[in-house]
């Protein structure tokens, strides 16, 4: 402590002739997992004092409940911006996702009815999406189509598909129809030991929770309750954040998927091959997507449903953007996106959903103060603005309407991406159609 | 030069229809590993589609997905991607079904109601468009994105919030608006399609949105091809750097591109409200925004290439029906058709531009060679004098 105080870093005096480093910088500065955990803590805090002031019924923002909802809510999202962050580190854009989505939740459904296994469920739904992937790279890569219409035509084409193997497959199957699969179980569930273990075993984050400390009980509790029936699912999807982040930037076929994306040319001269690269990333992307769909048939629903993936792999891609195209932040974004499913889907008496309005403000306001200490005046009025209306209908309202928390989802996406789409750099040839030798 | 021309044409008109025998092809495959008999579906198909009233019933269909083809085709033409056509006629159709059973609107004479109700679902249409067009000028943000989110908006958010609101009767378990009076119905045009054939049976009414629908594509057509500013469209969409170099001011033009094609895409819901259900309900028919993308890659964003798609979505779409009674195969097998044609349709196109690109560098090779071999002896005269 004095060590501190009387050698202070350079950089921690305004007067050292260097600018004076923001507390946000020096939070970047920090290591990865110290960083996470200083987020959601702010996260869970700033919950926890909305709970506080809303008052009863608003329980469902922390309860434990919740975050195992929040997990399983964020993993499609969270697989399918992965899919996304493939695709379009190899220079593809891939909106098609929805589709493949679409292709995973019918070919998981599927394998884990025909083979009994949710194991041969999770593979089917890989492979389907895959397939989708493989269109997909055939008409951006070898054809040279418009990344976005070749997406939109698999988006077509795959409820198309779907329905119409459901008539064969499904419709001729115990308790299927032309819209529907038979039930489909997800992967075995687990709790995690001494920390969160039930009936009767050692559960030290749920004594912590009965005591009703402010904040550590919240922060307990919202552990306890992501680390109860955790889906074996679950818990790859979320491997697969580190493991896309070190196959992309730690090992020679990542840097060469990379290169396609930022400088292709250049990778040609160097010998790698492009198309068969462009090829890796889109399949991939597709597979990811298929495990998103599946995680919906399979964790989500039990069993496929026509129109399930609701956008979903839409919304993988706003997190994509939001995460700046970076497996850690794509998974930022699909908890920040997912979080709003969940209380559509728990929120029964709209009270959570009021009290979210709230942090919502508050989120606002704090980008409202970023703007003005930035001197951004443009992003001071919007945030202004939207923080005060936000506030107000907050304050007016006792519960909110039934359709809001439909609509949050989507409306968070819209509202994110006002402040960030400028802040955010997109692989240099994302998008861009590549002809060898050209 | 003639016989360029002629290949030029032939590459055109070929590539749209190898896509469709490229679909039936892989239908064919898929309907007899599934058991049936692709001869005598297609056949029933078209047989089927031969009566007046599927004539009727396709030109109904292929109405809306004209409308949306060519809200998405205003997009296209600039590089704009404005995938939600979608939303944008959900919500525009349920503001003009609300508002035109409203207030003072109801009492209004025949026409004047109806223009009244196009006018709304026009300006609710281009608003709706004009969010994505305002968010991707001042903050940056893709349409793509922006649009899809804007749909689920419309659909979850305004739609369901309003639709309670202006419910007719609160008891029923399918709310929806008022329905209209005859004097915000379009009228049909049964007696002029009887001029020319026989008597329309079966209670089937050929929709009169369907001269809005002309009117559209011809004013489309006029607009892109023989106005300055639809000539700065084509070039902002062509080559944006160039365009901006020649004084085209790229952010207007993307806004007007934007509310252009919403105050189409605004539209595509009219058959429903002005012909045929008279109100915005829950059940209110979806998918036309997507299907209407399709339609115009089909039709290349040309207004009577865009048209041509609609009418083979139109057919594939009534005619299915008939499978089903015949049971000579399952219906679904046309979604797959609509699927696999749009995909083989946009690499058709591609594959050809590659060949006309190729031929071109051919030619100017040719015709660049042809001026080296005439100039030769005069160089080599030249250098010996």
């Amino acid at each position: 402590m004095t060590d501190l105080l009387t050698t202070p870093r350079p950089a921690d005096t305004p007067d050292a002739g260097q600018p004076k480093k923001t507390l946000l910088e020096r939070y970047v500065a920090l290591s990865a997992p110290i960083r996470w955990m200083t987020a959601a803590a702010l996260g869970i805090l700033l919950l926890s004092i909305v709970q506080e002031i809303s008052g009863e019924g608003s329980s469902v923002l922390t309860e434990p409940g919740t975050s195992g909802a929040m997990l399983r809510f964020a993993v499609p999202i969270l697989l399918a911006g992965l899919g996304g962050l493939f695709s379009e580190r190899a220079g593809i854009v891939n909106i098609g996702l929805e589709g493949m989505m679409i292709m995973g939740t019918w070919f998981g459904a599927w394998g884990t009815v025909n083979f009994g296994s949710p194991w041969a469920g999770l593979i089917c739904a890989a492979v389907g999406g895959a397939l989708g992937g493989l269109l997909h790279a055939v008409a951006t890569v070898s054809f040279g189509v418009d990344h976005i219409i070749s997406g939109v035509a698999i988006n077509i084409l795959a409820p198309g598909l779907t329905r119409f193997l459901s008539d064969q497959v499904f419709s001729r199957w115990d308790g299927g129809s032309i819209t529907q699969s038979p039930r489909a179980v997800g992967l075995p569930k687990i709790d995690v030991p001494l920390l969160a273990g039930r009936g009767g075993s050692t559960n030290w984050l749920g004594s912590i929770d009965d005591r009703n400390w402010f904040f550590v009980s919240d922060v307990a509790g919202f552990l306890e309750g992501a680390m109860q029936g955790l889906s074996l699912f679950t818990i790859i999807a979320f491997l697969l954040v580190p493991a896309s982040g070190f196959v992309l930037w730690k090992t020679r076929i990542g840097l060469r998927i990379r290169i396609c994306g930022e400088r292709p040319e250049a990778g040609e001269s160097l010998g790698v091959n492009i198309y068969l690269h462009k090829y890796i990333g889109v399949i991939t992307s597709g597979a990811f997507a298929g495990l998103a769909g599946g995680f919906i048939a399979m964790e989500l629903a039990g069993l496929y449903r026509e129109g399930q993936t609701l956008g979903r792999g839409y919304i993988g891609l706003a997190a994509l953007i939001f995460g700046n195209w970076r497996p850690g932040g794509v998974a930022l974004g699909s908890l920040l996106f997912g979080y709003p499913f969940v209380l559509a889907l728990r929120d029964s008496t709209g009270l959570g959903t009021r009290a979210l309005l709230l942090v919502i403000a508050i989120a606002l306001v704090g980008m409202l103060v970023y703007s003005l200490v930035k001197q951004n005046k443009t992003d001071s009025a919007i945030a202004g603005v939207l923080a005060a209306g936000v506030f107000v209908w907050w304050s007016l309202s006792s519960t909110a309407p039934n359709w809001l928390p439909n609509t949050m989802p989507y409306a968070t996406v819209l509202l994110v991406l006002v402040f960030m789409s400028q802040r955010l750099r997109m692989p240099a040839a994302d998008g861009q159609i590549y002809r060898k030798g050209g | 030069m003639n016989q360029s021309t002629l290949r030029r044409a032939a590459l055109g008109v070929g590539a749209p229809v190898a896509a469709v025998a490229f679909a039936v092809a892989l239908s064919s495959i898929v309907l007899i590993v599934s058991g049936n008999n692709p001869i005598t579906a297609f056949a029933d198909m078209i047989e089927y589609a031969s009566r007046l009233e599927t004539i009727v019933d396709i030109l109904n269909e292929a109405t809306p997905l004209y409308l949306a083809g060519i809200a998405a085709a205003i997009g296209f033409r600039m590089n704009l991607f404005n995938i939600g056509v979608e939303g944008q006629y959900l919500i525009a159709a349920f503001f003009a079904a609300a508002i035109g059973s409203a207030g003072f609107v109801v009492d209004l004479p025949g026409p004047l109601h109806v223009a009244v109700i196009l006018l709304v679902a026009m300006s609710v249409g281009a608003a709706w468009a004009g969010v994505a067009g305002a968010l991707k000028v001042t903050r940056g943000i893709n349409e793509v994105i922006s649009t899809i989110m804007l749909n689920f908006i419309a659909v979850g958010g305004v739609i369901a919030w309003l639709l309670v609101e202006f419910q007719d009767d609160s008891g029923a378990t399918n709310s929806g608006t008022t329905p209209l009076p005859e004097s915000g119905r379009m009228p049909s045009l049964n007696g002029i399609l009887e001029i020319v054939t026989r008597e329309i049976s079966k209670g089937r009414e050929l929709t009169g949105v369907l001269v809005v629908a002309l009117v559209v594509g011809v004013g489309y057509h006029l607009f892109i091809n023989r106005t300055r500013i639809g000539f700065d469209f084509r070039a902002s969409g062509f080559n944006p750097l160039a365009a901006r170099a020649g004084g085209v001011p790229p952010k207007r033009m993307i806004m007007y591109a934007m509310l252009l094609s919403g105050a189409v895409a605004g539209l595509v819901g009219m058959f429903e409200v002005l012909s045929d259900k008279g109100q915005y309900s829950q059940s209110f028919v979806r998918g036309i925004g997507f299907n209407g993308i399709a339609v115009a890659l089909i039709g290349r964003n040309n207004a009577v290439g865009v048209a041509v798609g609609a009418l083979l979505f139109g057919f594939l779409s009534s005619s299915s029906g008939i499978l089903q009674i015949t049971g000579s195969a399952t219906p679904e097998i046309v979604e797959i058709m609509k699927g696999i044609i749009v995909l083989s349709a946009v690499v058709a196109y591609e594959v050809v531009r590659r060949i006309r690109t190729r031929d071109e560098a051919r030619t100017a090779a040719e015709a660049t060679q042809r001026s080296d071999t005439d100039s030769a002896p005069l160089d080599g005269s030249e250098v010996t004098a």
